[in-house]
């Protein structure tokens, strides 16, 4: 029974918050993203202290079931356990709790959190861990299967699907990302709950908890005949059947031992007895934890020769269009309703749900080592609408608080830049040698921050290039992104560190 | 398209199965909104071999099919018309053309720009097969960059036409797009006058390497006249010549664009001097195929049984100093209709005639943009995707997905089906929104569109669009 409910209430959470990472049209987050804000470390970020009591009282009274059902990783985990418990039943020993390795993760995470250094323990979170997986990995996935759909669609002229280009927002991040769901799935695989015993900082932290909760998970020593069914079934490996004990600092109250028990021995409840929890010293599984530095090469080789202009002799074709590469920004920009860089850096749990959310293909994982897989945001590909914030609308973390479209309009988070060399007028030329005219970073600048200006006021033919009032511009990227300089833009935009109200 | 197709084959089917080929022939289902051609309710065994129309060339008595097949928008293999990088589909195109030089045509009309510079050698692969008397090639000097354009170089581009069409000698020579250009005399002059190209063309017509000399007009009036002086004068004999004629054309042509001038005019002042024609653009690069529900529904409810594109063949191949019109046939489909269009040609009587000149008034107060998707614009060299995006916000305009105001209430569904459409038919990159305005397209397009204007106006549509986001 116990089982039966933790297994539906699971996978309703699981298909809910994984949901909030798949959908990328922007209106599951309304009914879905509650999913998101009731996850420990987001609530602690967020400092939502009504999260955080009520989830201590939870587990105060139920033992660690925020595990077993809210955690997604702790479900997705389960899934991966499951389908090995099919083939190869009965499967799983005790085993000592790994002291030496859970209380000092749990100690240097708090240590990490408290010191504001968010890049790494976001890798060891597992809300954050398990947003990365299903942004990298899940994501891509649902989308190809949602354009094979809409190709369908629209070839019946249907629009009620559309296609949506599925591209790597970072390789840094999908590397990380398939390297974290490979040895959480190993781990899996084989131990069924290894991580949420031996590294998962939030296990670790509600374990303080469950030792001494309400209803924990107890074993009836007169009722008991040393079958260790139980223990074969736990995949916590926390039950010590031939000395009758249960840990319970380990015990996420599955209930899988409660229905294996044909002698009815084990149970769920106020205990009848005490028992007492046995410390010992255990070997450790080693938990390959590769965290590789991935610093992208921002010296871009600028080509300063004239683009490859297409010679136009024959009719039809396309010009190549080569890739935008991201410029070397001095200040990263972070999205409106992020406040200041401190703020996202110290809210920032790195989950990528804002990043799976933005529809421009702006945002994406950051690179940084100080920063790393908290959101940045670029014009390769989109740059900031003004209709959207739907980022600020997911954040669970308060690293993006709600912004208004119309405060977003003002909020400057940034300010272009122009680069005289290599922008097209100053570069292209007509067949009658004067200089092309462009124009269009002006032509879609929102606040009319920018003007075009005679490069040379002596010289009528000289080219006509941007001037950007930079009190005006709220570095929205509308400028960068529509730039015909490529592979990197004539004008760029700068972050700045606080954002401002224009 | 595609839905329209099977559901007009599998009606066909029933009907041949209830009541014989003969009915099913002759009854025409549904509107198709086909690109370029009418319906597909046809089989090969329903073309007649031997009933084509012919008109007599008046200089050579060259008996020339009253249809000629454009190679400008030949099948690409994969499937995909838009991708640059496809092949052009071969064996598809060998098929087309044995089909229909079995069917009576014999007029090909090719160019070295065609089909992004691909056209005549495909064109010269599949006409090979055929006895060099049973067709005529016409092709044209399309010297329009700079580089190309010293007696040298285009000389050249002649030769090489030869060579890939695997002929000695070109039975239509066109100068190519006559009347285009920011002074169209001056451009005019250094194409052909400066370099002393028309003269060596004329020789080469006394060689018996060209058999008829003539020119393809768009644009600027002047250089019509003036050419036709000379003709006049006797200082050049004009063959034949070029010119864009539709019933939307002929007397709207203006109206739509300042610049342009009507076909009424064009043809008879040819037909006054006994000039044969040669009519391109006969259906508007597909518009007069494509059309909104009504004016389909007027169309219908005056012939239920004759296709849209139909109507706009027949009135092209009326006028009798009509040699030949062009159409730019990609698939099986449009060739195996406009065969029967004109086997017999049946030609638009006055009060036809009428009826398609009050059709042509609704089409003109469209506003829809006179892109032909002819492709001379591309490539443009910032890599946007001209014609994509013109036949895109057409589509919408004819599907009545155009929506400005935000209260009614057809709006939300209409911005869906734009936008999403948008970014089906063009990438984002190749957008409007990228168009940095440099202008070297303008000079390019026939239809003297002012293309960088129509492109903004286009992404501040957008932008209202998209900006104005309606919340479920």
């Amino acid at each position: 029974m116990l089982k039966k409910i933790r297994r539906i209430l699971a996978l309703i959470c699981f298909v809910a918050v994984t949901l909030l990472f798949l959908d990328f049209t922007g209106t599951l987050h309304h009914w879905l993203g509650w999913t998101a804000k009731i996850q420990f470390m987001p609530a602690v970020l967020a400092l939502n202290v009504v999260i955080i009591v009520a989830l201590a009282l939870l587990t105060l009274v139920f033992g660690r079931i925020y595990c077993s059902v809210i955690c997604p990783l702790g479900v997705l985990q389960d899934i991966i356990s499951w389908f090995h418990g099919r083939r190869k039943k009965n499967r799983f020993t005790y085993s000592k709790e790994v002291k030496w390795l859970r209380y000092p993760v749990l100690v240097l995470f708090i240590a990490l959190v408290l010191a504001g250094v968010g890049s790494i323990f976001t890798l060891l979170e597992p809300y954050g861990t398990f947003g990365l997986i299903a942004t990298n990995l899940f994501q891509p996935i649902y989308q190809w299967c949602n354009n094979g759909i809409a190709a369908i669609a629209e070839h019946y002229h249907s629009y009620g699907i559309y296609t949506v280009e599925v591209w790597v927002k970072s390789i840094a991040s999908l590397a990380t990302a398939a390297v974290l769901f490979i040895v959480i799935a190993v781990l899996a695989w084989r131990g069924g709950r290894t991580y949420c015993n031996t590294v998962c900082p939030v296990g670790t932290f509600l374990s303080l908890i469950s030792r001494f909760s309400l209803l924990k998970v107890h074993i009836d020593d007169d009722k008991c005949i040393k079958c260790g069914m139980c223990t074969r079934n736990c995949k916590s490996s926390c039950i010590d059947y031939k000395n009758g004990t249960v840990d319970h600092s380990r015990c996420v109250t599955c209930g899988n031992c409660i229905d294996k028990c044909h002698k009815d021995a084990i149970y769920y409840g106020r205990p009848r007895k005490v028992v007492a929890v046995e410390d010992t010293p255990q070997q450790q599984e080693g938990v390959d934890k590769a965290k590789r530095a991935f610093l992208i090469g921002s010296g871009v080789a600028l080509a300063t020769t004239a683009m490859a202009q297409a010679k136009k002799k024959v009719d039809g074709g396309l010009a190549a269009i080569e890739d935008k590469k991201m410029p070397e920004r001095k200040n990263p920009i972070t999205p409106p309703g992020s406040l200041n860089a401190r703020n996202m850096h110290q809210h920032c749990v790195a989950c990528q749900l804002c990043v799976a959310e933005c529809p421009n293909q702006v945002l994406r994982p950051s690179n940084d080592l100080l920063t790393f897989m908290q959101p940045i945001m670029s014009y390769e590909r989109g740059y900031c609408r003004p209709e959207c914030n739907r980022c600020s609308q997911v954040c669970p973390a308060g690293a993006i608080k709600p912004i208004t479209l119309e405060q977003k309009s003002s909020t400057q988070i940034g300010h272009a830049v122009w680069t005289h060399f290599l922008c097209i007028p100053t570069r292209d030329k007509n067949d009658d040698g004067t200089p092309v005219s462009c124009g269009n970073c002006a032509r879609h600048c929102p606040t009319g921050a920018i003007t075009m200006i005679q490069l040379d006021e002596n010289d009528e033919k000289s080219p006509m290039v941007p001037s950007i009032n930079e009190a005006k511009c709220i570095g929205c990227g509308a400028c960068e992104y529509v730039c015909p300089s490529r592979p990197v833009s004539a004008i760029h935009v700068e972050g700045h560190e606080d954002h401002r109200t224009i | 398209m595609n839905s329209d197709n099977k559901h007009n084959m599998s009606r066909r089917h029933f009907l041949k199965v209830a009541g014989g080929t003969a009915v099913a022939s002759s009854v025409v289902l549904a509107a198709c909104n086909n690109n370029d051609s009418g319906n597909a309710a046809i089989a090969p065994e329903d073309v007649p071999k031997d009933k084509m129309t012919y008109r007599t060339n008046p200089n050579t008595g060259d008996r020339v099919s009253l249809l000629g097949y454009g190679m400008m928008r030949l099948p690409l293999e994969g499937g995909d018309q838009a991708d640059p990088n496809a092949a052009i589909d071969q064996e598809l195109v060998n098929k087309e053309i044995d089909f229909a030089i079995e069917h009576g045509v014999n007029y090909f009309d090719t160019s070295p720009a065609y089909c992004q510079g691909r056209s005549e050698k495909a064109t010269g692969i599949a006409l090979h097969r055929h006895p060099r008397n049973k067709y005529y090639i016409a092709t044209k000097l399309s010297n329009f960059d700079p580089s190309t354009r010293s007696l040298e170089e285009s000389q050249k581009m002649f030769y090489n036409s030869l060579k890939e069409l695997q002929v000695d000698y070109i039975d239509y020579m066109l100068l190519h797009a006559v009347g285009g250009g920011e002074d169209a005399i001056e451009e005019f002059n250094n194409r052909f006058m400066d370099n002393g190209l028309l003269d060596w063309l004329v020789e080469q017509k006394e060689a018996g390497k060209i058999r008829n000399l003539g020119f393809s007009y768009h644009g600027d009036i002047a250089i019509f006249d003036n050419l036709l002086a000379w003709h006049d004068e006797g200082d050049y004999h004009w063959d034949f010549v070029q010119i864009e004629l539709n019933y939307v054309d002929w007397k709207h042509a203006k109206e739509i664009n300042e610049d342009n001038t009507n076909a009424e005019y064009l043809y008879d002042e040819l037909k006054k001097r006994d000039i044969p024609a040669i009519i391109m653009e006969p259906l508007l690069g597909g518009r007069l195929a494509n059309m909104p529900n009504d004016i389909v529904a007027d169309m219908k409810r005056r012939d239920p049984n004759s296709s849209i594109a139909s109507w706009a063949f027949r009135y092209a191949g009326t006028p009798e100093g009509v040699l030949t019109v062009l159409s730019g046939m990609t698939w099986m489909d449009h060739l195996m209709e406009n065969i029967k269009t004109y086997s017999p040609l049946k030609p638009i009587s006055p009060e036809e005639d009428a009826f398609l000149s009050k059709i042509a008034d609704k089409i003109v107060a469209l506003h829809d943009i006179p892109c032909n998707d002819c492709k001379y614009c591309m490539p443009c060299p910032y890599g946007i995707n001209i014609p994509a995006i013109f036949v895109h916000y057409n589509k919408c305009l004819k599907e009545g997905n155009l929506v400005r105001d935000e209260k009614d209430s057809n709006y939300k569904r209409a911005r869906k089906a734009f936008l999403v459409g948008y970014d089906y038919s063009v990438p984002r990159l190749r957008q409007a929104n990228h168009c940095i305005g440099c202008r070297k397209c303008v000079s390019h397009c026939p239809q003297e569109i002012d293309i960088p204007k129509e492109l903004e106006k286009i992404d501040q549509f957008v932008e209202q669009l998209k900006q104005s986001d309606p919340k479920d």
